[in-house]
């Protein structure tokens, strides 16, 4: 006999580390089909063959009305899990039992897994469990997920339950709404009756969502006209006896029924009013004051040590095994076989060093992600966005998007990634679609080379111009995409402020290590055969014959297709057109690139030449044009892998970078012309 | 008139009589127990002036000044 069991829980609950406890590790982690929200499936190896986890998205609620609450109902109603773990966190019962409530409703058998009794233990509360289960008609678990405590005992009572009722949907139900209501929904019963057995629903269930006029149930039902009609008089009798629609209703009794079980149950120690630890924390740390100081030195903080001495000692490393170690053995071999010239280069060139440049990322992504896991699970990102979300919102955004946006100005492809701790789909897109514009450390020794060559006497300025730019380009498009395609109701700002609480490095650990496995998965097949493409792009010439020049490579000939679109920005030369075109397998690669072109070979001490070229080629105007488009234009192919990742949607990807590269060109032309008009060259 | 939750400052405590406006965000509010009967006591206003932090049926909950003028209290 195989079983499938769905957690189901707030955020905060300890959902994850209970499906970790549960599983051990992960086996499967994904996307939902169609949007980007993470699915994580698991076996409970540990406790009985063949029982299958499914983590449901965390949510407060079934109302469908976010993305993860959609899933998390669909997945329910048209899976039919045979049992439906629920995680309550029950040192914050009260809302947590919201959530049961609705499964309940539902129909489906639920096991709680009351969490985190450990801390209810400390605060010396007392829950009478025995009283729980009596109210609530649901088996009860006391668990303390973090401790691994109660887990089997969940899985024991699951399957106990599974095997109690077989056929997924069980019929008991339990009456707390009021008397009114209850009666007009027996009165819907009977009439839909008919519609939802051939449907496979609850009709107790499908009865309440009709009276509160929910779209997707009365599509999937397709309930007839007259049946509608009918409908409208119950709703409209209802309306009228309770002055307020029929939502807040059913919200309203589910929380007073809580209420009432919470008196009966639930014994908080009265002595303990005093201020807990973790509101001594928040004291300081959401301080009037010290908040913001406190928020950018951790910041700083994280970005040393990613983008900094760690981060970039791990990319050395990195770079340095695939460059010299395994390009050098594989070299090497090659050799010794004979091998043809064509095949060493595209093994050495294409293969390895693309391989390479997506390789040398991972271990900073896992260093950002283990402290993204802190920020994340000790409770202060929630805090970060409460600060933060005042100046986001301009950007039509929330605070939570503060993070990834600045994340980008380290690396694009964290950025893009950081960007899932965000709940709401558009809020993630638009904020994927904006953090590239924050400028990455790779443009910096673009901007270096022509603030070198043009700005001599205020580089600092200019450069930092350049990152202002990329900044009020974001603004300006964060209003423009939210008005028009990320069209949508603002993103509701309500948010829980989780309890601090000390990570568990286990938790950590998993985090990391889940994530940059995800990136090598998914962002390695993209980047990975971007990379060969744009080798062989520019090792080889239109008749496939192998070219030491990349003028004379295929890269070379649409350079020189392309150029005369960039004409108009000032830079109409081909060889810009073919640094712009390499700068996609990273932007710093644009200032070899013209170290090539100009006839220097690779750059290395050979800088000021390079600068004397550019003076001749460019002038101060185009120079700033060209520094532009260089921030503005989409970004490399290891970002492009990650935003594909992320987007998990080609539509999307596509229309991110077209519209990264089509805003350079407005704005590099803008700079360009607008600087022609004032007379400057 | 009618008093909101935004006339309320830091320490203050009130009833939630009503939960105004519309949508997703109103529903959120009422998923979150922001519900007729609840006890609501206002913790703090963030550093910029917005979104305020309150404590409601034992836990932290922060919402704009936005939503916090929908929400009838007594």
């Amino acid at each position: 006999m195989s079983y499938k069991f769905a957690l189901v829980g707030n955020p905060n609950s300890g959902k994850t580390t209970m499906f970790n406890e549960i599983t051990g590790s992960t086996q499967y982690v994904g996307n939902w089909p169609g949007v980007t929200v993470e699915k994580k499936e698991g076996k409970a190896r540990r406790f009985k063959e063949d029982i299958r986890i499914i983590d449901l998205p965390g949510i407060y609620s079934l109302s469908p009305y976010s993305m993860e609450e959609i899933i998390a109902r669909d997945y329910i109603i048209e899976e039919k899990p045979d049992v439906v773990i629920n995680i309550v966190d029950a040192s914050n019962i009260e809302r947590n039992l919201y959530l049961t409530m609705q499964l309940k409703e539902l129909g489906v058998p639920v096991v709680i897994a009351l969490n985190m009794m450990d801390v209810v233990e400390v605060r010396q509360d007392k829950i009478d469990i025995k009283a729980l289960e009596k109210h609530l008609f649901i088996p009860v678990v006391p668990t303390s997920a973090s401790k691994g405590a109660g887990i089997k005992e969940v899985i024991d009572k699951a399957l106990e339950v599974a095997e109690a009722s077989p056929e997924g949907v069980s019929k008991v139900n339990f009456r707390y709404f009021d008397d009114r209501i209850e009666n007009c929904l027996d009165e819907v019963e009977t009439i839909i009756a008919d519609i939802t057995d051939t449907k496979g629903l609850n009709t107790r269930w499908a009865a309440q969502k009709l009276l509160e006029g929910d779209e997707k149930v009365k599509g999937k039902l397709q309930v007839p006209e007259g049946v509608i009609e009918n409908l409208k008089r119950f709703q409209d009798d209802l309306g009228k006896n309770y002055a307020m629609d029929l939502e807040t209703v059913f919200a309203d009794n589910r929380y007073r029924f809580i209420s009432e079980v919470m008196k009966k149950s639930v014994k908080k120690n009265e002595e303990n009013h005093g201020l807990t630890w973790s509101d001594k924390i928040d004291r300081v740390v959401t301080n009037r004051i010290l908040a913001i100081p406190i928020f950018l030195l951790v910041m700083y903080a994280i970005f040393q040590i990613t983008f900094g001495a760690a981060g970039s000692f791990t990319i050395d490393w990195v770079d340095g095994f695939m460059n010299d170690t395994v390009a050098g053995t594989l070299s090497g071999w090659l050799e010794a076989a004979g091998s043809a010239e064509w095949l060493r280069a595209l093994v050495i060139d294409g293969i390895v060093a693309g391989l390479g440049s997506m390789l040398v990322f991972v271990p900073q992504i896992m260093i950002l992600f283990f402290f993204l896991a802190i920020l994340e699970d000790s409770g202060y990102m929630a805090r970060a966005a409460f600060i933060m979300d005042r100046l986001l919102r301009k950007l039509g955004l929330s605070g939570k998007s503060f993070i990834p946006m600045l994340l980008g100005f380290g690396c694009t492809v964290p950025a893009v990634m950081a960007a899932r701790t965000l709940e709401n789909e558009k809020d993630r897109r638009l904020t994927i679609m904006l953090s590239p514009f924050m400028s990455c450390g790779a443009r910096l020794p673009v901007y270096a080379l022509f603030v070198a060559a043009f700005f001599a006497s205020n580089q600092g300025v200019v450069v930092f111009s350049i990152y202002l730019l990329g900044i009020v380009v974001a603004i300006l498009s964060g209003v423009l995409l939210k008005n028009t395609i990320l069209k949508g109701d603002a993103a509701p700002f309500v948010m829980e402020l989780p309890p601090y609480r000390i990570p568990t490095l286990k938790g950590l650990g998993i985090h990391m290590v889940d994530r940059g496995m995800g990136f090598i998965k998914k962002a390695g097949t993209v980047i990975f055969a971007a990379a060969v493409v744009i080798w062989f792009l520019q090792s080889f010439d239109l008749s496939l014959q192998m070219v030491e020049e990349p003028e004379a490579s295929m890269f070379g000939a649409l350079g020189k297709i392309i150029a005369p679109i960039f004409a108009p920005l000032g830079f109409g030369d081909w060889r810009s057109s073919v640094a712009l075109l390499t700068g996609l397998v990273a932007k710093e690669v644009v200032v070899s690139t013209m170290g090539i072109l100009y006839g220097l070979g690779d750059i290395g001490d050979n800088t000021g030449q390079l600068v004397t070229a550019l003076q001749g080629a460019f002038t101060p105007l185009k120079a700033y044009a060209f520094m532009a488009f260089t921030l503005l234009y989409m970004p490399c192919i290891a970002a492009f892998g990650a935003i594909k990742r992320e987007m998990n949607s080609w539509k999307w990807t596509l229309i991110t970078v077209l519209y990264q590269t089509g805003t350079a060109w407005v704005i590099s032309f803008l700079i360009y012309q607008g600087g022609r008009l004032f007379g400057l060259s | 008139m009618e008093k909101t939750l935004k006339d309320l400052k830091p320490g203050d405590k009130a009833v939630v009589v009503k939960v105004g406006g519309e949508g997703a965000v109103r529903r959120r509010l009422l998923d979150m127990g922001v519900t007729r009967g609840a006890e609501v006591l206002i913790r703090k206003v963030a550093p910029l002036g917005d979104p305020i932090e309150v404590n409601i049926r034992g836990y932290e909950l922060t919402f704009r000044k936005a939503e916090a003028e929908k929400i009838y209290v007594e």
